[in-house]
């Protein structure tokens, strides 16, 4: 991915900035210039809010991967989750720190800032968001 | 809006085909489904081309022209369009070509489908068998198409109690079926040993859970239904035609347990062909990830959502059982060249009506559905076929 490309979406990736639609108050991440839910699509254009997720959410679903996705070899096994954000949208992210046989559907984690990749021996390094696992009840607050 | 026939059916060998090129198996389908029906290059008002991603997987764009030349049509001047839909590029392309046809505007046409994928390593492979997937909100993160599934896998564990076996069985299924189909890319049976102790890709999927990458192409002739019988003594009623979308990223879906686009792709298709479930009996659909093929038993209306696992495992589903599906091998045995697959799914199933099946025909079959989807769902193109009698 080119530097311009990635670069582009790094307040997204970086500070989970994400937006909301006035009329039927539906949180989207990654932002969207229109809602999907509304059936009046004139009464959003323009108009979603800008918001930011807290970054707290609970594992939807999970994979642990064997067969790495170009750019992540060096990092197999890993785990890879749907995870459902407390202001409602599901994100796509590794959940890291924990031993992949440990993770469950409903387990709450938090995200955390990370280097996703590298773009070979002499690109740039992409940050973005991971999942950790939130172990206690004092940590998640 | 006209009836259309399909008059004449052709296929490649698919599979690693190290020897052939893009443009000549292009053009070995397209020759093969001419040559199976009455009517000659001179007819043809057009060409479509089912091809999901060729400028990645040979450096060629433009490649609509390019096998309308190498067709000897170049001097003809007709119009040639590709057409891409991910996955389901060969079953839009044949969409496509179905409604030039059904509107009068064209009177016969060549579509087919094809996509030469072994010329690139195995991880340039992988990464463009990724690029159907949203690229900048799942793939950047870890994503490949394997874990994707592996994601829905695990989620329909956990809503349906589905058992790692049940999904593991359609491969079996698949493979003794290629075992019979001479064109397949793997003719060898597996067993359910085999499947779940083979390598892990994305758990709970292994790799003989995956299709594989293959090279081949697939075409048909289009033509319409009323002079049909000039051109063969058997042609195929085009009873359904039905595309549907959804969100392209997994993520976003309503529910990630079913193909809302499957669904829905479906229940149009049933109700243009004047038809439900529970009258076919014979069907290829998608099953390029294991899960995805029990899924579609669910999503195409087969099975109550939750029951496909249990159905695989009773043997209903399979030769024999209420329900026939890939008597070609499917994605997982015949073989998986992208652009190409939503074309042979419906040229196995004319095959089937014509009574030309070989070793794997099922006895006196009317009608057939065909199941083609791209990326993790976010299009899903059903075809419902029948006999002319």
């Amino acid at each position: 991915m080119s530097v311009a490309r990635f670069w582009r979406e790094t307040l997204r990736r970086y500070n989970l900035g994400a937006s909301k639609c006035p009329e039927c108050q539906t949180v989207f991440f990654p932002p969207r210039s229109v809602c999907p839910q509304c059936t009046v699509h004139r009464k959003s254009m323009t108009k979603m809010e800008p918001c930011q997720l807290s970054g707290k959410g609970e594992i939807f679903s999970y994979t642990t991967v064997y067969e790495a996705a170009d750019g992540f070899e060096m990092q197999v096994p890993y785990v890879l989750a749907l995870v459902k954000m407390a202001e409602g949208p599901v994100l796509t992210g590794q959940v890291v720190d924990v031993d992949p046989k440990e993770v469950h559907e409903g387990m709450p984690v938090k995200a955390t800032f990370r280097k996703l990749r590298e773009d070979g021996d002499s690109g740039v390094i992409h940050y973005g968001y991971k999942f950790a696992i939130v172990r206690s009840p004092t940590a998640s607050k | 809006m006209r009836e259309v026939a399909i008059l004449g059916v052709g296929q490649t060998q698919f599979g690693e085909l190290w020897d052939r090129s893009f443009r000549e198996i292009g053009i070995e389908a397209g020759f093969k489904a001419l040559e199976s029906s009455k009517l000659s290059s001179k007819d043809l008002s057009a060409l479509y081309i089912g091809n999901m991603a060729s400028g990645a997987f040979i450096d060629q764009e433009h490649v609509g022209p390019l096998v309308l030349d190498y067709s000897g049509l170049a001097g003809h001047h007709i119009p040639s369009v590709r057409v891409e839909a991910g996955e389901a590029s060969g079953a839009m392309a044949l969409a496509q070509a179905y409604l030039a046809v059904a509107s009068g505007a064209y009177d016969f046409v060549v579509v087919g489908g094809a996509e030469k994928m072994t010329d690139v390593p195995d991880e340039r492979g992988a990464a463009i068998a990724s690029s159907t997937m949203d690229q900048e909100w799942e793939r950047v993160f870890g994503a490949s198409m394997a874990s994707l599934w592996g994601l829905i896998a695990r989620r329909h564990m956990i809503d349906h109690g589905t058992k790692r076996e049940e999904f593991a069985r359609l491969s079996v299924l698949d493979h003794e079926n290629g075992s019979k189909n001479p064109l397949a890319h793997f003719r060898n049976k597996i067993t359910l040993e085999q499947v779940l102790g083979a390598n892990p890709v994305a758990e709970p999927l292994g790799m003989l859970d995956c299709a594989p990458s293959s090279d081949g192409a697939a075409a048909l002739v289009l033509g319409p239904l009323e002079t049909a019988r000039k051109y063969t003594d058997t042609p195929i009623r085009i009873s359904a035609s039905q595309i549907a979308t959804d969100f392209v990223a997994l993520m976003h879906r309503r529910s990630i347990t079913t193909i809302d686009s499957t669904v829905i792709a479906a229940q149009r298709a049933f109700q243009q062909a004047k038809t439900d479930p529970s009258h076919l009996r014979l069907a290829e659909i998608h099953d390029s990830y294991s899960i995805g093929g029990l899924m579609a038993l669910e999503d195409l209306g087969f099975y109550p959502k939750g029951a496909a696992g249990k159905a695989l495992s009773d043997g209903a589903v399979g030769t024999g059982g209420k329900l026939t599906i890939n008597t070609s091998g499917g994605l997982k045995a015949q073989g998986q060249p992208f652009g190409a697959v939503g074309i042979a799914q419906v040229a196995e199933i004319v095959r089937q009506l014509r009574g030309e099946a070989g070793p794997r025909q099922v006895s006196g079959p009317e009608m057939g559905l065909a199941h083609n989807v791209g990326g993790s769902g976010a299009t899903s193109i059903v075809h419902i076929l029948s006999r002319v009698n």
